[in-house]
């Protein structure tokens, strides 16, 4: 790791931060109560459209009306990506004439798109046609991630509002984020994509012959890749257009298509905290979130790139030799020598952290440490920046548990940002935070027990225990990020996976809507020289530390088997021969 | 009217010694093992079931010889687990055990004693001037009494139950309630009308309308107060529940995934055991939050005896934890931030008149006038100016009473008219005698009133004699109580009758934040309704029946004792001492009450880093040697590390009971300042202590050869 590598990382964080404060305000223009002009004159606009569809716009919804919107067009969705997906043969834009997909993997395809996980049991180019990519694959990469910011936007408003009004119109915030936010986004991005060498055709495969006499002809998977590639990283999808997704050189040829994608991996994560606190109406709290969001990012991020910055225990063993040469360059075992891995590492740290599946490196032959943060920030529930909307609103469940703990601390009845926090509320906010580490921990356990599981392993011992583990962690925290190794297209996984994707997603949505149910009808209360302020670096630090504690507890033991009894017994650690 | 005490007060029992109530709490602990009474408490339930499930596993073992483990390491961890439950429920015992005997000395002045009532057609005037009427008295026993109905006492008996004075005036001796052993004066009408049963009369008698029925009065609802019989758990009690319960659910998901992966491990690694139920069912119990889940409930209990102990009687528990969240604080001005009423302190005669004339006129004026400020205007005619006090009857002088329509008060003599009163009052009746009001005079009246007290002016027919400088003293220390409240984030409002400019004043002299001047019970009201619009949480203290509505508003309402019934009623806790700064106390008994909650929560979750460092390397070095490595401690054995942990964890909770029954220390100071300082002390202290301390455990147990 050189110098000049650390730095790439810290600018591409800096440009990614520099980026989210204008994309901040795009969001809160979306979701506001109380719009800039501009932003007022498009929602007559939305309003009108909605009216067309013979949707009330402005029906004010109370949390079971909101999820219950958003839960019936998120199935639907994925009614119609399954529908697609079954039917894809008979269907136009399939020019390499693929036929149905399998109904376990197509289920699991189904929900993993609506439930922006994007996990991926297939291999996209050999599986899925253009049409089942561009228009039900895509589709869903818009809708998902507008319903996840959704979310942010009924529990900002819940926090915000004590008023009477309620959590406010599940179909216009989801128009309004997909047409004004997402799309125009997108849109520039996947300009600047193609102008960067990401294919997009609708010519199909190309058929070309090889230089060697007798080596014959071989296809090239081509497609309409650039538009799903920049919603796939700017709505924390991560579904790539190719099976090895972003580690494809047509799907991300350069390292200057590489830093476009890796800013937009963390954009919309990082711009959701702060448009958080301009809608509660106090924006140092969105800061406060980033802050302790950054906090628990960078150990880990610092983590991977100095473990995958020694050489892996294998080549180590080989001698002074092999040090001698590779040494400088690191682990490059499953990375792009475009990319080198500084930029691998930040991209495996970044995606896991917010929730975005994409790879451009194979995770399964990072180092055991390597591998370990990235699975560590999928098990701490999506939080660390995390899915857009949902990540925010996974940290603010987080940051209750933390001000109930403080208030009681500082003997005050506990409140977050000015709402009392009752039995109720307790309820909801262990619940949304329980209901993804169950399912992993269940998952898993049940996997380990079944043959058609462990079957599908590439790996035996720690590391194949790790590949099942990091699965039903990506799955039951929707991040949709795989290790590699595993075969996950059978039917166990495929449906196991499927329903802890659901879980996830769902699970942790209806909750998180109900509480912001709740908070909307609370009494703000005054805040006072005893109030414990939630925008302080102490409070922020108390949420990491909350996050941290929570994830580290739950999930300690199963890392001991996986990655930390791989680490401890493949050598003494990982070397930095130089 | 004698105070001569007719029978010595009964001395409050002493507090039963430790031993004893160590003993009675061991007793308890055991009875409480009845899982139907452990259900309520989700952690430590399934540490129960942990410890009987251990059990039987021994009983397996050393029946067949190949049990899960040595049957004597399960016995050796069984033994721990039922000793944790045990320790939970010690403290548990031992926080009630207080409360109990104090329950008991309580109840004793609560036994069935005979009243006399009276007919429901009985002319009740008549009881006190005429003996023949109390020869229809009817004599009943006290528990056949019902609200409304009338009773007669007389000196040297108790009062059968709570009740409201409608006649007659009386020492109460109410030591057995408030262990204060000075009597108290209970009379009709005005704010000291309510007396409470079991007190005993001292002199005279009262006529009392029974305001309770058997079981409802207000002994009754101390005594289960302090016994804890009918605690319900505070709402955020129940949030604490609900964050112990989900954190034992993850633990238990989290140990108990560990066996299919245990089992994966040894499969894949082909090496070691698969990890023993037991040393899981000790994970578990070292890993769910025992520490606090065992002393939740006694921290709940002491909290409450600390109020007793305080005097404090609260309704519910809920608000005694409100009491923590207060920002603003009510105050009635007089009694709370003065000394009773306002005294004269100086006589300004008009210019040209002499003082003495004016202190005759004065005292002449006030001699019949019973108020304090009347009594007042005598003694200091007395002091200053040597005037003895004169009969009215031997001057022949007739007393002319307040009235709200004159407003002033006097006497009239054969040839002399005397009057004092407001300034504007006194105006009018000199002008209509044909007098005039000189400007010096108006000078002085302002010249008081903006020093914060109350100019009376004195006339002799229509001539203005001066001002009587009536004034408020502010009590000693009071400046101190309202600094420190406001670093506890508590605003202090004073409440008066007086007008803005007195009010400032007085408000300036005692250091509150604030004042709400010329109040009128509709006017408090109003203010507590807006002030809690804005987001603040209210407290109030109060005694008088107009102060009622006010005290059904508030968030945290304290009635004085000596008030009316109609205060008690509507606030929630009530003062035995009458000290209206009590509620210092009762915020700080609040606070301390979530602090100590808060604190041993994070120490009990803390502590479970130092666990899994000590069980993990244990239960799973057999599979993958390499995880010794994370034995930081270096323990004996696997066998050793496992018990180390599980006896820590029992340990910990006897060890934290005194921290839990006292509570942890309350500062006056900012929020943030309190959490830094709380979670080094707890969370960072939490995280370290029980290294150093299993490693004590594990060299006992080695040294020793126990394992």
């Amino acid at each position: 790791m050189t110098a000049l590598d650390l730095l790439s990382v810290a600018l591409t964080l800096g440009l990614t931060l520099a980026l989210a404060l204008p994309v901040a305000g795009l969001l809160t223009a979306a979701l506001s109560d109380d719009p800039p002009p501009w932003a007022r004159a498009l929602r007559t606009f939305d309003q009108g459209l909605l009216r067309r569809l013979g949707i009330d716009p402005d029906e004010d919804m109370g949390w079971a009306r909101y999820a219950g919107s958003l839960v019936v067009f998120n199935l639907l969705g994925a009614l119609f990506v399954y529908g697609v997906q079954r039917l894809q043969g008979a269907l136009p834009f399939n020019p390499a004439g693929l036929g149905p997909v399998d109904p376990f993997v197509a289920w699991n395809t189904a929900i993993s798109f609506a439930s922006n996980t994007n996990w991926q049991a297939y291999g996209g180019e050999t599986t899925m046609s253009d049409l089942t990519q561009g228009l039900a694959l895509t589709s869903q990469n818009f809708l998902s991630a507008a319903s996840g910011l959704a979310v942010l936007g009924a529990l900002g408003r819940g926090m915000r509002r004590s008023d009477g009004r309620r959590l406010g119109n599940y179909w216009a915030d989801t128009l309004r984020l997909t047409l004004w936010v997402l799309l125009p986004l997108s849109g520039a991005l996947a300009l600047l994509l193609v102008a960067g060498g990401v294919v997009s055709t609708l010519a199909g495969p190309l058929a070309h012959t090889l230089l060697e006499d007798d080596a014959g002809t071989r296809t090239l998977a081509r497609g309409a890749a650039a538009a799903q590639v920049a919603i796939k990283q700017l709505g924390t999808n991560g579904g790539g257009f190719f099976n090895v997704n972003s580690a494809h050189p047509l799907e991300n040829p350069s390292p200057w298509t590489n830093l476009l994608q890796l800013i937009s991996i963390l954009l919309l994560p990082m711009a959701q905290c702060l448009s958080f606190g301009a809608l509660l109406g106090d924006r140092r709290q969105g800061w406060a979130l980033l802050g302790a969001m950054t906090a628990l990012f960078l150990p880990v991020l610092a983590l991977t790139l100095w473990a995958e910055a020694g050489l892996p225990p294998a080549l180590a063993a080989l001698g002074p030799d092999a040090v001698a040469i590779d040494a400088p360059m690191g682990n490059l075992e499953g990375k792009e020598l475009r990319f080198g891995v500084a930029q691998s590492g930040l991209w495996a740290v970044a995606t896991t952290a917010a929730s975005n599946g994409s790879v451009n490196a194979m995770h399964d032959s990072f180092t055991a440490l390597g591998g370990l943060g990235p699975m560590w920030l999928m098990q701490l529930g999506e939080v660390v920046f995390g899915g857009v909307g949902v990540g925010l609103s996974g940290a603010v469940l987080y940051a209750a548990l933390a001000a109930f703990l403080a208030g009681l601390m500082v003997g005050r009845g506990p409140e977050l940002y000015g709402k009392a926090l009752l039995p109720r509320d307790m309820k909801l906010v262990v619940i949304a935070l329980l209901l993804p580490s169950a399912t992993v921990l269940m998952g898993t356990a049940l996997s380990v027990l079944r043959p058609e599981a462990t079957g599908a392993l590439a790996n035996p011992g720690p590391h194949g225990f790790s590949e099942l583990l990091y699965a039903w962690s990506s799955a039951g925290n929707n991040n949709g990020s795989a290790f590699g190794g595993l075969t996950a297209s059978g039917p166990f996984l495929a449906v196991g996976l499927g329903i802890a994707m659901a879980i996830g997603r769902w699970g942790v949505i209806i909750p998180t809507l109900a509480l912001a149910g709740a908070f909307a009808q609370k009494r703000r209360q005054a805040p006072g020289p005893g109030t414990l302020d939630t925008h302080t670096p102490l409070f922020a630090g108390l949420v990491a530390a909350t996050i941290l504690l929570m994830g580290a507890l739950t999930f300690l033991p199963a890392l001991a088997l996986g990655p930390a009894a791989e680490h401890l017994s493949t050598g003494p650690e990982v070397s930095h021969v130089r | 009217m004698s105070a001569e005490p007719a029978t010595a007060p009964a001395p409050r029992p002493a507090a039963p010694s430790l031993r004893a109530l160590t003993a009675a709490a061991a007793v308890e602990a055991v009875r409480k093992l009845d899982p139907r009474r452990m259900i309520r408490n989700p952690v430590m339930f399934v540490v129960e079931v942990g410890s009987a499930f251990t059990t039987l596993l021994f009983v397996h073992a050393a029946a067949t010889g190949a049990g899960d483990a040595p049957p004597a390491f399960i016995l050796m961890v069984s033994a721990w687990l039922w000793f944790t439950v045990l320790f939970a429920n010690f403290a548990e015992a031992m926080a009630e055990g207080r409360g109990k005997a104090q329950a008991d000395s309580l109840r004793r002045a609560r036994q069935a004693v005979p009243a006399r009532r009276a007919l429901p057609d009985a002319d009740l005037s008549a009881l006190g001037r005429d003996p023949a009427a109390r020869a229809a008295l009817q004599t009943v026993s006290s528990a056949a009494l019902r609200k409304g109905d009338v009773l007669w006492v007389e000196a040297g008996e108790q009062l059968p139950c709570d009740g409201e004075v409608i006649e007659g005036i009386a020492a109460v001796d109410e030591s057995a309630i408030t262990g204060e052993s000075a009597p108290v004066i209970r009379e009709s009408g005005g704010d000291r009308s309510a007396v409470t049963g079991g007190t005993r009369l001292l002199s005279d008698w009262l006529v009392v309308r029974v305001s309770a029925d058997p079981g409802g009065g207000f002994l009754d609802r101390m005594i289960q107060l302090v016994e804890g019989a009918r605690r319900t758990k505070t709402p955020n009690e129940l949030a604490l529940d609900v964050l112990l319960a989900s954190l034992t659910i993850i633990f238990l998901l989290a140990t108990a995934t560990l066996l299919p992966f245990s089992q994966f491990a040894v499969a894949q690694s082909g090496q070691g055991e698969v990890v023993s139920l037991t040393v899981l069912v000790a994970l578990l119990v070292c890993l769910i939050p025992t520490t606090i889940g065992g002393l939740l409930s006694a921290i709940g209990v002491a909290g409450m005896d600390r109020m007793v102990q305080a005097n404090v009687i609260a309704t519910s528990g809920r608000a005694v934890e409100a009491a923590g969240d207060v920002d603003i604080l009510l105050l009635d001005k007089t009694g709370t931030i003065t000394l009773g009423n306002r005294q004269a302190t100086a006589l300004l005669p008009t210019p040209g008149v002499r003082p003495d004339d004016l202190a005759e006129a004065a005292q002449l004026a006030s001699l019949a006038d019973e108020t304090p400020e009347g009594r007042s205007v005598v003694v200091l005619a007395k002091e200053r100016h040597g005037l003895r006090g004169r009969a009215l009857d031997e001057l022949g002088a007739r007393f002319v009473p307040f009235t709200a329509q004159t407003r002033m008060s006097g006497v009239d003599t054969a040839t002399r008219q005397i009057r004092k009163g407001a300034a504007d009052a006194v105006r009018r009746h000199v002008q209509a005698l044909g007098g005039v009001m000189p400007p010096a005079v108006d000078a002085l009246v302002d010249q008081v009133a903006r020093a914060g007290g109350t100019p009376l002016v004195v006339a002799d027919g229509a001539a203005v004699l001066g001002v009587i400088q009536l004034q408020d003293i502010v009590k000693g220390g009071i400046r101190e109580r309202f600094a420190e409240l406001r670093r506890m984030g508590i605003r202090t409002v004073m409440i008066t009758g007086d007008n803005p400019v007195t009010a400032a004043a007085i408000a300036a002299e005692a250091g509150v934040d604030d004042f709400l001047a010329e109040a009128t019970p509709e006017a408090k009201l109003a203010m507590i309704r807006s002030l809690q619009a804005e987001g603040h949480l209210v407290a109030m203290t109060g005694d008088g029946t107009n102060d009622a509505p006010a005290l059904a508003q508030a968030d945290v309402a304290v009635a004085m004792n000596t008030g009316t019934q109609a205060a008690k009623e509507a606030g929630n806790m009530v003062d035995l001492d009458s000290n209206p700064t009590k509620l210092l106390r009762i915020v700080e008994i609040g606070k301390q009450l979530l602090i100590t909650r808060g604190a041993l929560t994070t120490f009990s979750v803390a502590n479970d880093v130092a666990k899994y460092f000590v069980i993990i390397p244990a239960a799973f070095v057999s599979t993958y040697p390499a995880l010794g490595a994370l034995d930081l401690l270096q323990l004996g054995s696997p066998t050793s590390a496992v018990l180390s942990a599980v006896i820590f964890n029992a340990l910990i909770i006897i060890g934290l009971i005194p921290v839990a029954l006292r509570g942890v220390q309350v500062r006056a100071a900012p929020a943030a300042a309190l959490l830094s300082r709380n979670l080094l002390v707890f969370g960072l202290g939490g995280v370290i202590l029980p290294f150093p301390c299993i490693k004590l455990i594990d060299l006992i147990l080695t040294r020793s050869g126990l394992v």
